[in-house]
């Protein structure tokens, strides 16, 4: 709340000289959450319906949040019967706006995306992060730019599209999108709108119903020029893997992690505590998650770093590739690596 | 348990320290502290009582452990919103209660303002060390991974620091629940509260002790911490003793800025009366707690234990262990919410972790398991419990005492 002004922090200060052992702020949320000083909140004030297993959800963030470039994504964490738990969404609304915008598609079975697509009373407060992740337009802008989205996928692009249109400088663009039915593609209306707004836009819905995947060949048939474009991608992660091994200078957003390749054999880890049994495939984020832990945590997949802990003894496995790594003293990445053995990791 | 039956009566302390792998006082060849109470130990003449109360086979205890985890597991399956509404709940209304308890004290001057604001602060201040920060450091709401309602955040309104207490109370109490010379919580450093602590004069003044005890309790559970009796042993560092003592004089200043001089100078010209309340909230919370942990565990009908019931304990026999060396109190809704819900003592030594305001609905199924196996279920109203405990504790104020 006094986030910025020196003058606030010195009577922060003060005042939590009254509160010890608390924190003002353990008072100040009382009476409004957001007003927390140490961690950022934010209050859900719209739902908008999108398809029927995605919903756009308009969060008030408290005062620190600092906006997001188009193509970024926030750190949201929520309670799921009582249990806290965190996920990154993109945002979908343009820039330099006050409330953030995420667009949200049931996974089955999902923990999160199902409770914030069925279930999510106006008013409910989450823990926020400040926007992250660097798939983002640069400036100036490429003369020439293709977007390859599928499902969810479309999401960071809308932000970006939306931002432009906002501008009014739409450069020469070509947006495919891949979903499953004309019903469930996600902003379907809003889309032929910014296309009918922008002649150098040009916007081409495809639907798996009709056309099945969409696949490397399939883009370069629509869009000949494509190999002049700069290419930003999001969707599932088998798009995302034949686009990339099929042309160069791809920029891609991933919302899944990569498939596990390796098992391991799991271990003993000491997080400080009571030792945690790190299961064979599990990651040191899950399985500390799991034992009721307060862990960092990002992206979950290994990108952006959010989960980095120092290893203190032993060493650990990497998931992805099966490798056994990790001297006293490394950060390692609790999400994408699991115990191989007795380990120590600190957790502050 | 009935392994206790078999082994042979405790020996001397010396033989004591022996089986243990720390070596215990007088392995160390120095001389006892005369003022000490250290925690020396004499054979017990209890060990009897226990294979009678525990007239049980090895399969009988193991079964009835396996039924113990059965509620357990019960419980862990169904915690969710509804417990995590229940903590938030509480503290906002122990917070809401602070405020406004401490407003009403800047009326002070007033006999009923001053009252009233009085009452509201100490049951505020006796609500967070009890339903909300004991039961929070025991981890009860970690699954929630609230980070501001978590075992390795939470500090409470009280003296001794939560890592300090984390240690000397999540271990030491839990693990050695009423093991006279481990856990220490069994007198705390400067009572005798069993049989088994070698009688020396110093302890004639036991009442006064737990009189003194009582009003200043949680500068005792700050200093119970520290364990001096294993430095005059030399099996502690002197530095060690002075970092903690670093970290309670911090924690303690902060507190005494607070309620000694902070408060009461923000009201002015009413100082005092803002002063007064605040040791009297103080004072409340110390003899309230005082008396609501004695009765958990020192009124008779609990047990207490042999270190050599500790040797390879199975999840059953720690099962009997807890149950028969805690003690519930009878009481309300609000009663138990004023204790923490440790007027179900036995629950909560049974299932330490567990969310406290399940407590009670498990406490008839509890009762019930240990009706069918034979085991007391100590259980009484407080005035009752604690005048037991008054007893045992002038009674073992001399020589030939008994509890
Ligand atoms: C940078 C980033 C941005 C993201 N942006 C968005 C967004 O804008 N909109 C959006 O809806 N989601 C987005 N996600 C995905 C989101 O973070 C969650 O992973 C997703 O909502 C599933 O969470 P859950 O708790 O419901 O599922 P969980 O309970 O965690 O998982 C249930 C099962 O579904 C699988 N699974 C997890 N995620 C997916 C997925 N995306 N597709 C298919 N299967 C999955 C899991 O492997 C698991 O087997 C993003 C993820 C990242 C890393
Ligand atoms: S959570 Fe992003 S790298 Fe681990």
């Amino acid at each position: 709340m006094f986030r910025s002004a020196p003058s606030g922090r010195r009577l922060l200060a003060a005042v939590s000289r009254l509160t010890t052992p608390l924190l003002p702020e353990d008072f100040l949320t009382l009476v409004d959450p957001l007003w927390s000083t140490t961690s950022l909140r934010g209050r859900v004030v719209a739902r908008r319906r999108e398809t029927g297993r995605a919903v756009s959800v308009t969060i008030e963030p408290g005062r620190g949040w600092a906006g997001h470039t188009a193509g970024q994504y926030v750190g949201v964490g929520i309670d799921v019967d009582g249990v806290r738990y965190r996920r990154s969404y993109s945002l979908s609304g343009p820039e330099g706006t006050d409330h953030l915008t995420v667009t949200v598609q049931e996974v089955p079975g999902g923990v999160v995306s199902t409770k914030l697509v069925r279930d999510l009373p106006i008013g409910t407060v989450v823990e926020l992060e400040q926007a992250g992740g660097d798939f983002t337009l640069p400036d100036p802008l490429p003369a020439k730019l293709l977007f390859v989205t599928a499902g969810s996928g479309i999401t960071p692009v809308m932000s970006m599209l939306r931002t432009l249109d906002r501008r009014g400088t739409m450069p020469d663009a070509v947006l495919v999108h891949s979903a499953r039915t004309p019903e469930d593609t996600i902003f379907a209306a809003e889309l032929a709108g910014l296309a009918a707004r922008h002649p150098s836009l040009r916007v081409v819905l495809r639907h798996t119903s009709v056309t099945g995947r969409l696949d490397p060949a399939a883009v370069d048939e629509t869009v000949p020029d494509r190999a002049e474009r700069t290419v930003y991608a999001c969707g599932p992660a088998a798009l995302l893997d034949a686009l990339g091994d099929a042309w160069e200078g791809l920029r891609a957003e991933r919302f899944t992690a990569p498939a596990r390749t390796a098992e391991g054999t799991g271990g003993t880890v000491d997080l400080g505590g009571a030792p945690l049994e790190v299961g064979p495939g599990q990651s040191l984020l899950e399985a500390g998650e799991a034992a009721g832990r307060v862990m960092p945590s990002g992206c979950r997949m290994g990108i952006c770093f959010g989960c980095v802990l120092p290893l203190r003894e032993g060493r650990v496995r990497d998931l992805r590739t099966g490798e056994a790594h990790g001297e006293p003293g490394d950060l390692v990445q609790t999400c994408i690596n699991s115990a191989c053995g007795p380990a120590r990791i600190e957790l502050p | 348990m009935t392994a206790v039956a078999d082994t042979p009566a405790t020996g001397p302390a010396g033989t004591l320290g022996s089986a243990d792998p720390e070596p215990g006082p007088e392995e160390t060849g120095r001389e006892q502290h005369p003022q000490r109470p250290a925690l020396e130990l004499v054979p017990s003449s209890r060990r009897a009582d226990v294979a009678a109360t525990t007239n049980l086979t090895a399969e009988q205890i193991e079964e009835l452990g396996r039924r113990l985890d059965a509620i357990r597991d019960r419980i862990l399956a169904e915690r969710g919103a509804c417990d995590a509404a229940y903590i938030r709940n509480v503290i906002g209304k122990q917070r809401a209660l602070e405020v406004g308890g401490r407003a009403l004290l800047f009326a002070g001057v007033l006999p009923p303002a001053w009252i009233a604001g009085t009452a509201m602060l100490s049951i505020a201040k006796i609500l967070e060390n009890m339903e909300i920060g004991h039961n929070v450091m025991h981890g009860q709401w970690d699954w929630m991974r609230d980070p501001k309602i978590h075992s390795s955040t939470w500090e409470w309104d009280n003296v001794s620091s939560s890592a300090e207490w984390r240690h000397s109370h999540n271990y030491m109490h839990h693990t050695y629940t009423n093991v006279v010379g481990k856990d220490r919580d069994v007198g705390y450093g400067i009572l005798r509260l069993s049989e088994e602590q070698r009688w020396n004069p110093y302890y004639l003044g036991n009442p006064i002790y737990n009189v003194l005890l009582s009003l200043f309790f949680e500068y005792g559970v700050a200093l119970h911490d520290l364990e001096v009796e294993k430095v005059v042993a030399g099996e502690k560092p002197l530095s060690r003793v002075w970092q903690q003592l670093k970290s309670i004089g911090r924690k303690a200043g902060r507190q005494a800025f607070k309620d000694y001089l902070a408060f009461p100078a923000l009201a002015g010209p009413f100082f005092l009366p803002v002063l007064a309340g605040n040791l009297t909230a103080n004072l409340v919370r110390n003899v309230w707690s005082h008396a609501v942990i004695f009765c958990g565990h020192f009124p008779t009908g609990a047990v207490q234990f042999a270190p050599e019931q500790l040797e390879d304990e199975s999840r059953g026999e720690w099962y009997v262990r807890q149950l028969l060396g805690s003690a519930n109190l009878d009481g309300g809704r609000y009663f138990h919410l004023m204790t923490g819900q440790l007027s179900f003592q036995i629950e909560h030594h049974l299932f330490p972790d567990l969310p406290s305001n399940r407590y009670a609905e498990i406490a008839p199924e509890v009762r019930a398991l240990c009706a069918e196996y034979g085991l007391e279920y100590t259980s009484g109203p407080l005035w009752k419990q604690y005048l037991q405990v008054l007893g045992t504790i002038n009674r073992l104020a001399l020589p030939n005492g008994r509890r």
